[in-house]
């Protein structure tokens, strides 16, 4: 019972898709900061609890700063499908005609720009925080620009898949962590080579290989995971 | 010439068991006749083994008696990764042609391979004190191990937490293939991380070879292991049948026929 697509092509629904998302971001301006403002209490957490030293700060500053964007990425991906999938509006996304994994990465690259994006302008005051050298800041912010879109595509699937339970939000921490293991090895294995003075690029392009691949792949599992849901 | 094979064609004998299998019913009688024997088997094998392992074995030359542990945790870790493999096949199967008693094999697998992922960490680290002086390591094989344990209870708490049963197996089906895609980048990345960080680490064979009084009872086991999985998933795999299908008269008749 699929009808055709109204009209259009698939990039000017996915485009019409994305901007829509922003807009509705953008009018819940409030909600737009938990995430962000979670992120600075975890981090600034740190120094009180292990204390000031510059030394240490510095040398647990990546690790400090990728695990509090993992904690902050969590915590915003439950708002991915959930408003949607409530008013029925995914419904009527898959009875549109128009595939399921273009309208799951649309709203993707709506989620990363919300909630992945801010993290990366805000890493240099994190850094700041942390005592990171500054010779090490561009290479945090690069791994934070290629490591937050692959944990926005991995956490899409934990979300489509528990976006029908009334308390997912707990259990999608559980389900996702795992999956981030390999970034966040690899984002703080990158940045701290660079603090050490060593070659840090064949990092970055593990990175973007993991990129690219769950740009590749992830919509299709996130689709996949929504269909079950809605089932 | 072959007019009468070619209107009446014959289901492979193959084709046509694995056909009755998908049928509840069938599948519960057809595995009933098997469980006892795989427990038997299970049971005899594993006393053998272990008097082989824990009696007859010479102490090592380097760890003395604390490698007889071993004897329980490399076959529970080689069960941990070969039971979530066997999840993820399934659950690919499961979600591919839609067959409910492959997904009820591949959620009844979940919970074994979490236990014996839990042996290996247990046993590993009782292991490690005498050996290492420490309980915890982190120890390349120990993490991906315990990353392992997570996925575990990533799929059993997503099929407990949707109510329809159906539905929950095949959302925790898809979350055992993603996870699988996943897990050799996962053991790769935490290998290389362990490097990494600490330098060399403590190999955890030493790279010595094995003497075969020693190996033997590692491989009876290794099996024994196996025909625990198969009892123990064919098990549970017929009580979640019997839950689910409580109000269809098959159920019904076995019912009655146990009373």
């Amino acid at each position: 019972m699929k009808a055709e697509p109204v009209s259009g092509s698939l990039s000017r629904a996915f485009f019409a898709l994305l901007r829509r998302d922003l807009l509705l971001a953008f009018r819940r301006r409030t909600e737009l900061l938990f995430p962000v403002i979670f992120l600075l209490v975890v981090v600034s957490l740190f120094p009180l609890g292990i204390g000031p030293g510059p030394q240490l700060l510095a040398r647990i500053a990546p690790g400090v700063i990728w695990i509090a964007a993992l904690l902050a990425t969590v915590i915003s991906l439950d708002g991915l499908f959930r408003s949607d999938f409530e008013d029925g509006t995914m419904e009527q996304f898959v009875i549109s005609g128009h595939p399921l994994t273009l309208i799951s990465l649309a709203k993707i690259v709506a989620h990363w720009l919300v909630a992945g994006l801010p993290i990366v302008l805000l890493s240099p005051l994190l850094a700041l925080w942390m005592n990171l050298p500054t010779e090490s800041l561009g290479v945090m912010m690069l791994t934070l620009v290629l490591g937050t879109p692959i944990l926005s595509l991995i956490g899409s699937i934990g979300v489509g898949l528990t976006i029908s339970l009334k308390r997912g939000g707990q259990l999608l921490s559980l389900l996702v962590f795992p999956l981030y293991v390999p970034i966040l090895i690899i984002a703080t294995a990158a940045v701290m080579a660079s603090s050490d003075a060593l070659p840090y690029t064949q990092f970055l392009g593990l990175l973007l290989a993991g990129l690219i691949t769950s740009l590749t792949l992830a919509p299709f599992a996130a689709a996949a995971a929504l269909k079950i849901s809605l089932s | 010439m072959n007019t009468t094979k070619t209107v009446k064609p014959r289901k492979n004998p193959v084709v046509m068991f694995i056909h009755k299998m998908g049928s509840p019913p069938w599948f519960y009688k057809f595995t009933g006749k098997f469980i006892p024997w795989f427990w038997l088997i299970f049971g005899v094998l594993t006393v053998w083994g272990l008097y082989l392992g824990l009696v007859k074995a010479p102490a090592d030359y380097l760890q003395g008696e604390s490698f007889r542990i071993m004897y329980l945790h490399v076959p529970a870790a080689w069960m941990s990764m070969l039971i979530y493999s066997m999840m993820a096949v399934m659950g690919f199967i499961a979600l591919v042609w839609r067959i409910r008693i492959v997904e009820i094999l591949a959620m009844a697998s979940a919970p074994i391979g979490a236990a014996f992922t839990i042996v290996t960490l247990t046993a590993g680290s009782l292991w490690g004190r005498p050996t290492w002086g420490t309980y915890w390591v982190w120890d390349a094989r120990l993490t991906s191990e315990l990353v392992l344990l997570f996925l575990y209870l990533g799929v059993i708490g997503l099929y407990n937490s949707i109510d329809e049963p159906r539905k929950a197996a095949r959302a925790a089906c898809l979350l055992a293939l993603v996870g699988a895609v996943n897990l050799p980048i996962i053991h790769y990345s935490v290998k290389w991380w362990n490097t990494l960080h600490q330098g060399s680490s403590i190999s955890l064979t030493g790279g010595s070879s094995i003497d075969a009084s020693m190996l033997w009872p590692l491989l009876i086991m290794a099996i024994a292991t196996k025909f625990y999985y198969a009892a123990n998933l064919l098990t549970r795999t017929r009580v979640s049948l019997l839950e689910q299908d409580i109000r269809k008269s098959w159920v019904r008749e076995v019912l009655k026929e146990k009373s």
